[in-house]
């Protein structure tokens, strides 16, 4: 049996799987990455498309285009479009790719679990998105999901719409998907790591991303047993969340959320890992306190799960309850300045150069601090009750997701894209899509600080006059965002389709680890004999 | 009230803030880019505690992003061409873990402190009870000073009518639905000053006294915030929280607010008014509304279908139409528009006890509308949209069956 194994290997080494059958059975990290990674972008670009038509509706007080309920299940898809769709998978990308190279590893250590826990994901997805189809085609019922992306109890189980089913199966099985991309990320590390590369001298990236791996196992089924209570509660006669039952509509938000809050770090984590790994390549000089980066992020990940009520601070919980959950969230900002400050001492004294990768990175840091601090006032409980559910909260969450999470994306893709399609990405595709990203994201997310402050509900369709000014301004800025990601597309298909000027093996002078020892484009297996990292 | 450093400093750094400056002098001025700073003691703190942090935090920001430019302009590679080596320095790895720490510490003080007074219900002197419905508020009054069987309840609906509010540029899809559809291409009709903040019946409470909100709901999670208070409690079904507001005398005027979390279709078309009176006038407010409490229902009967169909058109317009549609299209409700439930004379007893009791999501309308208002919505809805039944609903029918 295993003669034949090997004689089948030798063959595919040779002959490399092409068309349909290349994607559809590939156990390739190279190829599984980068499924993920088009798929990422994918539902990036259709959970912007959402985003569009919430800001259309927003731009002046009123209803124009979309009537309320619409608007709630532009929302939610979003929100899940995004969380589930975009930023997870799009790391779980760059972790395919990246940890095997980086660590020295032929490949992921399960890779037929890897085609599974990725052809999972476009099935999920369609039949989340087929339920926004039907509403947009099906004059407002049935309705899709329209309960926000952290789809609270009763609204969706007693008074959910049909398409909650669909989203709940859909849940399950992103659920599964990320379980699985944890477990092989956990096992290739432990397992797969070439001679001398110890645990100390890995990659950021790959400490990062082992972690998040650990989270993701430990949240992921207890989102799982969220919706299976909300589908029993809904189908089966039970009332876990309903009080008239002897239920708690409480409860879902505490279960929630303790899946909840680990999955912000979930999204965040491996951004810490990138940032790190591309800012030392610029300023020409090691990273700053590496161990204790190692150690800053294990303890946020301890930490995220002691923090989740403050997601709901005004359910009405025991003051003993809410000031512990106030003092363990502010506690999470000291190892979040640490990281920080890391990366501030990094470039202190260095020899920078701002290539496309290093201004996004540069730009995370500026801007992830900025939704960090925001993250601080909110950590206040007694001025949390203001900030609560309002714009201030939008635009806190999406200076640390989109400026953060989605702008490490961006600078990883500009950093090893070279290594991946062997191409250098389009110069002036690229600087203007981070000039016109970084102009239009602030215009789009720092006046909803503004606005939140002022009293605007987040979630809402229509608004009182006080806010019209900038909702105006707030919605230009989501277009031109939008659109300025048309850029960074057409950097992907030049490099895809092998246009524009072909990269070395190690295009940045002052890169370092093993996956630019490799040829670029890096060749389908690489590392068959391990490397021996001194 | 305590006096710390701390508080001083807030105090300081608050008169620095000039949009604190700009909204603390007129109350009715919103201001549409800080936190306003609120009416009761409580709510003010709360206002000086977040300048405080917000003063903490940009001191922060600037700082880091100071020595990143400073690093970007001085350590760049035409200018400094040679990296410098070092990639660790434990005193200064301590003191960055050590610093925050502190100053999280000042700032969790005064923040314990005020929580704790937030949490403080004890000691008024009138509660009411407030329900979030799908999507409008309910005020009932429980007790006040002596009274302990206060019973005077009245439901507040947004006013702001959908002449305003239903701007459709699009004349297909999704939108426009219902009366909406015939608007579309005509100009929107001016907005009014308090757009989506005014109500029918306005909550009313006295200056000088601490109120005391029960706060729950009769079916989703709603929010029950008004900013001047000092911040927001969750209307939770089969739950009652509690939260208070002592508006000080001298400051009677009307204050807003809104639904904080998400509940349905309508969330944003659920505010919150409340007139502030002084204690006397209070005392009248709620004497005359006692009486019309005691009152026996109105039960005359209508003289004709037509005056029934009158009356029902505007109760079902505010209280029907947001999920049966404004022409009884249905839409989260059921459609009546040619459907057997309102136009067979088997559904007829079934249709009343539905309206009073409620059923599923359909929530009980007994106690919150009279029933002469019952009797005429029931009668417009087996009538209008070509229904025509003929059934004339009387009040007395709807009393019977309560």
């Amino acid at each position: 049996m295993s003669t034949v194994a090997a004689a089948h290997d030798d063959h595919d080494h040779h002959h490399a799987p092409t068309g349909l059958k290349r994607w559809l059975f590939s156990t390739n990290h190279k190829d599984i990455g980068t499924l993920y990674l088009w798929f990422s972008f994918a539902m990036f670009l259709a959970g912007g498309f959402m985003a569009m038509i919430i800001r259309a509706e927003l731009i002046e007080p009123g209803m124009q285009f979309v009537d309320p309920e619409f608007f709630n299940q532009m929302t939610t898809v979003h929100g899940l479009t995004m969380v589930f769709g975009a930023v997870m998978p799009g790391f779980v990308g760059l972790a395919n790719w990246l940890i095997p190279l980086m660590i020295g590893a032929p490949d992921m250590a399960l890779p037929r679990m890897n085609n599974w826990s990725f052809w999972i994901l476009p099935f999920a997805f369609t039949i989340l998105l087929s339920s926004v189809l039907l509403s947009a085609f099906g004059h407002g019922n049935p309705s899709a999901p329209n309960f926000g992306w952290t789809f609270y109890a009763p609204l969706s189980t007693k008074y959910g719409p049909a398409s909650t089913d669909l989203f709940i199966l859909s849940v399950h099985m992103m659920g599964i998907s990320s379980i699985m991309g944890a477990i092989n990320v956990i096992v290739t590390v432990f397992n797969l790591r070439a001679p001398g590369m110890t645990l100390m001298k890995m990659p950021l990236f790959v400490w990062t991303w082992l972690i998040t791996a650990f989270l993701l196992i430990a949240v992921m089924p207890v989102l799982a047993g969220a919706v299976t209570m909300m589908l029993t509660d809904r189908h089966f006669g039970t009332s876990f969340f309903d009080a008239a039952g002897g239920g708690d509509p409480v409860l879902f938000q505490h279960v929630f959320w303790f899946f909840g809050h680990p999955e912000v770090y979930i999204m965040i984590l491996p951004a810490f890992g990138i940032v790190s790994a591309i800012i030392p390549t610029f300023a020409r000089k090691q990273l700053f306190g590496y161990a204790s980066m190692v150690y800053a992020t294990a303890s946020i990940a301890l930490l995220s799960f002691v923090v989740w009520a403050h997601h709901m601070f005004t359910v009405g919980m025991p003051l003993a309850g809410t000031l512990f959950f106030m003092y363990m969230t502010m506690l999470i900002s000291v190892p979040t300045g640490v990281k920080v400050f890391n990366w501030v001492a990094t470039m202190w004294r260095g020899s920078m150069t701002f290539e496309l990768p290093m201004k996004w990175a540069i730009t995370f840091v500026i801007l992830f601090t900025c939704g960090g601090l925001s993250g601080l006032m909110l950590a206040i409980t007694p001025v949390d009750f203001q900030y609560h559910d309002t714009y201030f909260v939008v635009a806190h969450f999406h200076y640390v997701l989109v400026s953060g999470a989605v702008f490490t994306m961006f600078a990883a893709a500009y950093y090893w894209l070279p290594k991946w399609s062997g191409m250098m990405p389009n110069k002036v595709l690229g600087e203007l899509h981070f000039w016109n990203s970084l102009i239009s994201v602030n215009l789009l997310f720092f006046p909803m600080h503004f606005v939140g402050l002022a009293g605007m509900p987040r979630r809402y369709a229509d608004y009182a006059l006080q806010f019209a000014d900038y909702n105006f301004w707030i919605s230009i800025g989501g277009f031109w965002f939008g659109l300025s990601q048309l850029f960074f597309l057409a950097v992907c298909l030049q490099c895809a389709l092998k246009k524009g000027e072909k990269a070395e093996a190690k295009p940045w002078d002052g890169a370092e680890g093993l996956e630019w020892e490799v040829p670029s484009p890096a060749p389908f297996h690489t590392f068959d004999t391990p490397p021996v990292v001194k | 009230m305590q006096s710390t450093l701390f508080h001083r400093m807030a105090v300081g750094l608050t008169s620095l803030m000039i949009s604190g400056l700009a909204t603390a002098s007129d109350w009715a001025e919103r201001s549409d880019h800080n936190l306003r700073p609120g009416v009761t003691a409580v709510a003010q703190e709360v206002h000086g505690l977040h300048n405080t942090v917000l003063w903490i935090v940009s001191i922060i920001g600037l700082l880091v992003f100071g020595l990143i430019l400073i690093s970007m302009i001085r350590h760049r590679r035409s200018k400094h061409p040679t990296p410098a080596t070092f990639h660790e320095n434990i005193f200064l790895e301590v003191l960055w873990t050590i610093i925050p720490f502190i100053i999280l510490i000042a700032m969790a003080v005064p923040a314990t402190r005020v929580l704790i007074e937030l949490d403080d219900t004890a000691d008024s002197e009138l509660t009411v009870k407030v329900t979030g419905y799908r999507w409008r508020w309910g005020y009932e009054y429980l007790t006040y000073q002596d009274d302990n069987d206060v019973g005077v309840s009245f439901i507040s609906s947004l006013a702001t009518p959908p002449e305003q509010y239903e701007n459709p540029v699009l004349s297909g899809g999704l939108f426009p639905y219902g009366t909406a559809k015939d608007r579309v291409g005509t100009p929107p009709q001016d907005k009014d000053h308090n757009y989506m903040l005014e109500v029918d019946n306005p909550l009313v409470i006295p200056s000088g006294q601490k109120v005391r909100f029960l706060v729950t709901s009769d079916d989703v999670i709603h929010s029950f915030w008004i900013p001047d208070f000092g911040g927001k409690k969750d209307a939770i079904p089969g739950f009652v929280n509690e939260t208070w507001a002592l508006v000080p005398e001298g400051e009677e005027g009307t204050y807003y607010g809104q639904c904080a979390e998400l509940c349905g279709k309508n969330h944003a078309f659920m505010p919150i008014m409340v007139n502030v009176v002084t204690q006397d006038e209070f005392q009248d407010w709620l004497a005359q509304k006692k009486e019309e409490a005691a009152a026996a229902p109105d039960l005359t009967p209508f003289e004709s279908l037509d005056a029934a169909m009158e009356v029902g058109e505007k109760v079902y317009a505010s209280n029907c139409a947001l999920c049966h549609g404004q022409n009884g299209e249905g839409g989260i409700g059921l459609p009546f528009a040619g459907d057997d439930f309102a136009i067979k004379p088997e559904h007829r007893e079934e249709h009343i006890h539905v309206v009073l009791e409620g059923r599923n999501a359909m929530p009980a309308f007994k106690g919150q509308l009279t029933p002469k208002d019952i009797a005429a919505v029931i009668t417009y809805e087996r009538n209008a949209w070509g229904n025509d039944s003929g059934d004339l609903i009387q009040p007395e029918d709807v009393h019977e069956e309560e």
